[in-house]
């Protein structure tokens, strides 16, 4: 056996071992490094029609951890995270600052109405220029703000319960400590 | 009951499929001729049940049934019934099913136009056939199923992404798919040489039809994908080196490497064990783009939804399939016996350059597709590859790999004349310089990169129409006798002159479109006119409109140049309901000479738009080029040495000669 002809096989297995690592431990939707621990970028925008008060870069450091939700009326996923995000604000979980992102002020004002309202504050990025900021490239996606308004993580998707056991609530536990 | 069904049959393929899989191979090594003619009705019986199985899913989708999960997550009874069909395969699930349709359409195939073929090697071709379609039918009935029900059936579906609405994407897949599963046909007749351990020219004669089909499919199939990402997404980009499009622009330049190493098994029965390795690799990195598509390791715009339980399955099977056959080759490949060396100024010579050229950038492609992944793991680094670094990789290769283009097919087999070739290619590289020096002097300011490209595309084309001049000996005699001798000439030998030409306009599409488009961003009114790439564009205003499933804003352009009475163009930004998403419908005027490009984009409160315009010089040309390459591989493969069956024929007219294993059947 001539080992240039296990060149090949043993290249393969380089590569499947890393992809199988990649596939257990990595996530390719991680926020992008520069971000995290950074203060939030600033902003302030004006409110959803009857869903204020508004929102600022200044609102963000309330000395405890929040959520920033970016939203949407024509976002489908939206709706899949919003049972739960009700939920939470019902059992007064954390508070959640919705970042409304290129949408029409009347119709996310009314699917607020037909839907219901978990946030504590509300603003309207009409042109996505603070998302851009932010990094969104996606909507539904979740910021988690420390006490001082850095970033600390965010979860790109919508947030189900699983996803706010093993990525939030860690977070909210250890500011609470 | 149609679920049920489609259920059922599935199940029925999957078990045909592991008897397809064992059966042949146990009589292949005994010598056994009825359990290798097995393998043949096995391969009718698994199409069958696979046929039936997308059937009842197209009912599914074409009734609306919505006690079908898949369907409820993909259709919509509002939707055109064009996008009901191509619903079919516009999912995962779906998608998956499809694969195995033409998996088993492929292994009937071989079944069928095999019966020249040795029994040995027909039973173990097919097996190994058998085995792939084992590992996708499992994947799908364990991990996406396409028929699970759901209860309560909701009154509508979720509806298609409307991206994906549209008729360029309706067949993109189809034709991707043509092309991986035909590089599964050459990976099985590989596998089956090296278990046999024989490889000889009529090996190579059955493998290159089958490879150049696979070919022609992914040309077609990646050209709609580039196409309908450059109408439909709104940027005015065609080629994003996005992992997706890496994932099937690999094993297209694979089989690009795979089409011209088999010529030289053919004709010299030389670069066996290469030959052999380029099938595993080919099929490999469609398997490959497959597990990166959808198991979730990487972020991309074009992912299916990814799901870890898929990717463990796939990856599993990508280390059975790959490291298995890697590992066979190994073992086997030293035993095989090469050919004769050869002068490196040869045809053959030509197209070992070409192979390596190919793999080189094949390897820089996977490099950089996979880099992100390697990084993250290794110091948790996020980043992604983008356009950087393919284009500085991949042009340095591409430039001598069209160099040569023109120069190998002048070469003759064993020992080709490199001064004789020079000076018959003068005229090409005159026609190269004076073309260049012409667009220096005429478009001052050009970038270097520009003259360069199109200096190579004047090279390639003058090159390539001079080679099959000579062959024909074109205006060195009467016409009529070069009339007798294009008749005579072999049709694979047109055929390598038009895709090369095809190749040559892609060059042209992409170096113009890209060095001299023009382009206007920003808020437009009413009224206003500006001027793009020496047309006018004259804004007529916005309206809403309202579509079969969407609401849209439809802008009015006037696009003229000079006094003539100019084309109306209305881009669209619509927004769909079922999903809610918004997409962009650019308005494209295409031309032989440019593409006019409009794009609408929200208003700004204050009665303007934002607008994007665009002058794209011969873009239209990247996709006739990658037609043209198509129609050169098809002109190729109705050549009637390549024709299926023909091998068999032309052996017995041709009495003896070294392939003994054709002589059977």
């Amino acid at each position: 056996m001539k080992l240039k002809f296990l060149v090949p096989v043993l290249t393969f297995a380089a590569i499947a071992v890393v992809l199988w690592y990649a596939l257990f431990n990595l996530n390719p939707t991680e926020i992008p490094s520069e971000l995290v621990s950074k203060p939030a970028p600033e902003f302030a925008l004006e409110p959803v029609p009857g869903y204020g008060p508004g929102l600022a870069q200044a609102d963000l450091a309330t000395g405890k951890v929040t959520l920033l939700n970016v939203f949407a009326s024509w976002c489908a996923a939206c709706m899949a995270e919003h049972p739960f995000f009700m939920e939470l604000k019902k059992q007064n979980v954390v508070e959640i600052y919705g970042l409304n992102y290129k949408d029409k002020p009347d119709a996310a004002a009314q699917w607020l109405d037909r839907h219901g309202n978990p946030y504590a504050r509300t603003g309207m990025d009409l042109k996505g220029r603070i998302g851009i900021d932010f990094g969104v490239y996606g909507v539904p996606e979740t910021f988690v703000i420390s006490a001082d308004g850095k970033i600390l993580d965010k979860i790109i998707g919508p947030v189900s319960k699983d996803m706010f056991d093993m990525r939030i609530r860690p977070l909210l536990n250890e500011a609470g400590s | 009951m149609v679920a049920e069904i489609g259920q059922f049959v599935l199940i029925l393929a999957l078990v045909t499929a592991c008897f397809q899989g064992a059966l042949p191979l146990i009589g292949a090594a005994r010598e056994n001729r009825p359990l290798m003619r097995f393998g043949d009705n096995a391969a009718f019986v698994q199409f069958a049940a696979i046929s039936g199985a997308f059937a009842c899913l197209t009912i599914g989708y074409v009734t609306s049934d919505f006690s079908i999960l898949n369907v409820v997550n993909n259709s919509h009874s509002l939707k055109p019934m064009l996008y009901k069909i191509s619903g079919v395969w516009g999912n995962h699930e779906g998608s998956l099913l499809l694969w195995s349709w033409i998996l088993a359409l492929f292994g009937m195939a071989v079944a069928f136009f095999g019966r020249n073929l040795p029994d040995s090697l027909k039973a173990r071709v097919l097996a190994i056939q058998g085995l792939i379609g084992v590992g996708f039918l499992m994947f799908i009935l364990f991990t996406s199923n396409p028929f699970e029900r759901i209860s309560p059936a909701p009154l509508d579906g979720n509806g298609l992404n409307p991206l994906l609405q549209d008729p360029g994407l309706a067949f993109h897949p189809p034709f991707l798919y043509l092309g991986y599963v035909g590089l599964s046909i050459t990976f099985s007749f590989a596998i089956a040489a090296l278990i046999e351990g024989r490889v000889d020219p009529a090996w190579a004669r059955w493998v290159r039809p089958w490879t150049l089909a696979a070919w022609g499919f992914l040309t077609i199939g990646i050209a709609l994908g580039s196409w309908w990402a450059y109408y439909e997404l709104g940027w005015g980009g065609w080629w994003f080196w996005d992992p997706v499009e890496n994932a099937s622009f690999m094993p297209w330049l694979a089989a690009t490497a795979l089409l011209h190493s088999a010529i030289v098994v053919e004709k010299r029965d030389a670069l066996k064990n290469w030959t052999i390795l380029l099938a595993i690799i080919a099929f490999s990195l469609s398997l490959l783009g497959t597990f990166l598509v959808r198991s979730g390791v990487l972020n991309s715009v074009h992912a299916f939804a990814s799901d870890p339980a898929r990717g463990v399955f796939i990856l599993i099977f990508l280390i059975f399939v790959i490291g298995g056959s890697l590992l066979l080759y190994g073992i086997r490949a030293p035993k095989m016996k090469g050919g004769g060396l050869f002068a490196p100024i040869s045809r053959e010579g030509s197209l070992v350059l070409n192979n390596l050229l190919l793999s080189t950038i094949t390897a820089t492609v996977l490099l950089g597709t996979l880099y992100p992944i390697f990084l993250d793991a290794f110091t948790g680094a996020k980043v992604s590859v983008g356009p950087p670094y393919f284009n500085a990789t991949f042009l340095p290769l591409a430039l001598p790999l069209v160099v040569a283009m023109a120069f190998g097919p002048f070469l003759a087999w064993k020992r080709g004349d490199l001064a004789g070739i020079v000076s018959r290619l003068k005229f090409a590289l005159f026609a190269a310089l004076a073309f260049s020096g012409f667009l220096w002097w005429w478009q001052t300011g050009t970038p270097v990169m520009a003259l360069l490209g199109m200096g190579l595309f004047a090279w390639l084309l003058v090159g390539s129409v001079l080679e099959w001049a000579e062959r024909i000996k074109l205006f060195r005699g009467p016409l009529a006798n070069s009339w007798k001798r294009m008749i005579q000439l072999p049709r694979s030998a047109h055929g390598m002159t038009v895709a090369h030409i095809g190749v040559a306009l892609v060059i042209l599409g992409i170096t113009a479109s890209e060095a001299w488009q023009s382009e206007h961003l920003g808020v437009m009114r009413p009224g206003e006119t500006v001027t793009v790439g020496g047309y006018d564009f004259r804004f007529d205003g916005a309206e809403a409109i309202t579509g079969p499933n969407y609401d849209a804003i439809q802008g009015t352009f006037l696009a003229y140049k000079g006094d003539n009475k100019g084309v109306y163009l209305y881009p669209e930004q619509r927004r769909y309901t079922d999903p809610p998403m918004e997409t962009t419908e650019a308005a494209i005027r295409p031309m032989l000479s440019a593409d006019l490009y409009t794009v609408i984009g929200e208003a700004d409160g204050d009665g303007g738009y934002a607008v994007r315009i665009y002058h794209k010089p011969f873009i239209s040309w990247i996709w006739i080029g990658a037609f043209v390459m198509f129609a050169g591989g098809a002109l190729s493969l109705s050549d009637r040495r390549l024709r299926l069956g023909a091998p068999g024929r032309a052996k017995r007219a041709s009495a003896v000669s070294s392939a003994p294993s054709e002589a059977k059947g």
